[in-house]
């Protein structure tokens, strides 16, 4: 390709025409390379963004799988008065160590829930440590080496396995790994949500109406539209910033309660239920409208015997998607105090608890070993709620919408 | 005949009377939206003016030295500001070219069929929790930052710049994608056709028609993730670092204004000492630059809509 040849006529005219197309560039060979390499560039960028997400998942897996089964010994338990009374004294000296402090703790409580316990001596798969138990996982472990022994003499015997850890879902949160649970987090999650709820739902829905439906376009409409807008761009942590100042300084509320958290978590969903209520609402074409006019019906009821349920599906994805949102998030909840240390459930909306997050958060800052799967376990369920709400959104989109 | 009139008046009265009583709650619904900005505003206005009349301003903006919890306590922010804004740059320089090429392969490379699988994953990214990315920063990318690097025999920290400053980048690769595809889609059909009419290739189409034609929405777009990042607080709290640090090295340790807010909150001070006063001087800050940009970035995309009459984005 050396033959280059001047678009010009005279040079054109004149030379030796390898090339006979008079519009032929010189350059295309260059400019046809960049477009594949701009192309490629394009799809690097795609596959880097595909391919994180899926190495990212599967990290979360590999992380958080083994939180889902736990270590359990088989060992003699002896049940009886002083065993009660200190319950370390209920397994063999030698065993004490590999078992979990969580379970000798809770012997008396067993022996209360069924008597026939009392003055026996039984075999009974126990609990282990969780340095036994990230031992059985291959993970990092501290074992002492008469102890390490000891398990691989157990292991022979199959004293030792491992089984599904109910305790996971059962348990709240514990200092003792092993004994923790996401329990009452998902709890404090639900009272949680059930707030955020009913607060940004009939607010958002209602906005949205009135901008839609019923403001005139006037200085205060505007000053809605815009402050919109822009809440939706403030930063989550300075909600929890008005949380703490409004809800809990001023109001009142009680500090660390789903209340509180709900309410600011509702502020924060506010503009994203809106948002897409008003979507919903502007795709219901204006015949619907002047019909039930024509039929001396009140804007009211048209309003809200026509456009509304019309626009229900589109408001209801909306809505999930902004739960989904509203579920997630932790900065907020942290600095309203949502990060506390909570063994039980919370019974109301009033009393002191954590979400699922921010348990997620805690567990992230513990230094036990442990604790790392859990966290993985505890982003696994969260990821797999969070997901499975925003496909039932798209399933709903797909459903109910109505095409015009 | 009377009676039914009148009956039809009481009912038409009944009706303006409900009409009205609904009308006044839906304006006070759409009100509380306001309420809530004003809300954070003086929330935080009232608290930082507190922290003024104990500390000074200037200081504040220029100091060097940020030491709370101590008997002479200094809150200078400016480390603080340096390393919000290093770790954003970082997350910038991941999110930007990714988020764009990404835009511009499904809006103009990809069949719809490729398009509508790529769609939803994108989203899903767009829907983890921070939280989760933040664990992921700890967890996995930043030792893999420390152990890559003393490869090369450089130290690097385990709560580098880099380590927070590149998931928060993975972290704003949806925004900027997604807002950006829908402005690229935006972009006039007969733009391009000409353009490749004239014997343009695709890569020539794109880069010298297409996205300067979708400048002011994609500048809203980066806005738009400046923003995010500058107010993302789990990632930086989860895997950067907690000391205030004037530094250019972007493996070493470096705290953000978020940061700064979470441990000034979290821990146990006296609510009116300037340690905990000092979270809502960083949140006031942080307040006005994000609305700034927010600001600028509507008005880009306003611009936009009008250059080409769109009522859909």
């Amino acid at each position: 390709m050396n033959n280059i040849i001047e678009p010009t006529s005279e040079k054109h005219q004149s030379s030796q025409v390898v090339n006979n197309n008079p519009f032929y560039d010189p350059t295309l060979i260059k400019r046809h390379n960049k477009a594949k390499r701009f192309k490629f560039f394009t799809i690097a960028s795609i596959a880097f963004a595909i391919g994180f997400l899926v190495f990212f998942l599967a990290d979360m897996v590999v992380k958080g799988l083994p939180a889902f089964q736990q270590t359990y010994v088989q060992v003699n338990v002896t049940y009886n008065e002083k065993t009660i009374a200190s319950p370390r004294k209920a397994i063999d000296k030698k065993y004490r160590r590999i078992v979990s402090r969580a379970w000798l703790r809770n012997i008396p409580k067993l022996v209360e829930v069924s008597p026939e316990l009392i003055n026996t001596t039984r075999k009974t798969w126990v609990l282990a440590n969780h340095q036994i138990d990230q031992y059985m996982k291959g993970h990092y472990y501290k074992i002492k080496d008469k102890q390490l022994k000891l398990i691989q003499q157990m292991e022979q015997q199959a004293n030792i396995k491992l089984k599904f850890n109910s305790l996971f879902f059962t348990h709240g949160d514990s200092k003792i790994p092993e004994n923790s649970g996401i329990l009452s987090a998902t709890i404090g999650s639900i009272l949680t949500l059930i707030v955020t709820m009913l607060t940004a739902f009939p607010l958002g829905v209602m906005t949205a109406v009135y901008l839609e439906e019923f403001a005139e376009d006037n200085r205060w409409t505007q000053l809605i539209e815009v402050n919109i807008n822009n809440l939706a761009a403030i930063p989550s942590i300075l909600f929890g910033l008005l949380g703490l100042a409004v809800f809990i300084n001023l109001l009142g509320m009680p500090r660390s309660s789903p209340l509180v958290g709900g309410l600011t978590l509702a502020l924060m969903t506010l503009p994203i239920i809106i948002v897409s209520s008003r979507a919903a609402l502007r795709s219901v074409p204006d015949s619907i409208r002047q019909a039930g006019y024509g039929l001396g019906l009140t804007k009211v009821q048209v309003v809200q015997d026509h456009v509304l349920p019309l626009a229900f599906p589109g408001i209801m994805t909306g809505s999930i998607i902004g739960m989904a949102q509203a579920m997630g998030e932790t900065a907020p909840l942290i600095i309203i105090g949502m990060i506390a240390f909570i063994p039980d459930s919370p019974g109301s909306i009033f009393e002191a608890a954590t979400v699922m997050p921010a348990q997620i958060f805690t567990w992230a800052g513990m230094p036990e070993r442990a604790y790392v799967e859990r966290t993985a376990a505890g982003i696994m369920i969260l990821l797999s709620v969070l997901i499975s709400l925003n496909t039932l959104a798209i399933i709903l989109r797909k459903k109910l919408e109505v095409k015009w | 005949m009377g009676y039914f009139l009148k009956a039809f008046e009481s009912k038409k009265r009944h009706n303006e009377i409900k009409e009205k009583i609904i009308r006044f709650f839906l304006i006070a619904a759409a009100s509380v939206s306001i309420l809530t900005t004003f809300g954070v505003l003086f929330s935080i206005l009232f608290e930082a003016i507190e922290f003024f009349q104990m500390r000074s301003f200037w200081y504040f903006i220029t100091g060097t030295e940020w030491s709370p919890g101590v008997a002479d306590s200094k809150f200078g922010a400016l480390p603080i500001f340096s390393g919000t804004f290093i770790i954003t740059f970082i997350a910038m320089c991941v999110a930007l070219p990714i988020g764009l090429g990404s835009a511009i392969f499904m809006s103009e490379y990809a069949t719809p069929s490729t398009r509508n699988k790529l769609k939803p994953l994108l989203e899903i990214l767009a829907g983890i929790p921070t939280v989760v990315y933040g664990f992921f920063a700890a967890i996995t990318v930043a030792p893999a930052i420390v152990n890559f690097f003393s490869l090369l025999g450089i130290h690097a920290s385990f709560n580098s710049a880099l380590a927070s400053g590149i998931v928060m980048g993975i972290m704003i690769i949806p925004i900027i994608s997604s807002l950006s595809d829908d402005v690229i889609q935006a972009v006039p059909d007969s733009q391009r056709k000409a353009s490749l009419a004239l014997g343009m290739t695709m890569s020539e189409t794109i880069i010298h028609i297409i996205v300067p034609s979708a400048l002011p929405g994609i500048i809203s777009a980066t806005l738009l993730g400046l923003s995010k990042a500058l107010g993302e607080t789990m990632i930086v709290v989860m895997a950067a670092g907690l000391r205030p640090n004037l530094s250019w090295n972007i493996l070493e340790d470096m705290t953000t204004v978020t940061v700064r807010i979470v441990d000034s909150l979290v821990g146990d001070h006296e609510f009116n000492s300037p340690d905990t006063l000092s979270a809502f001087a960083l949140g006031l800050i942080l307040f006005f630059v994000t609305l700034l940009l927010n600001i600028v970035s509507l008005a880009l995309i306003r611009k936009f809509k009008e250059k080409y009459k769109i009522n859909t984005l």
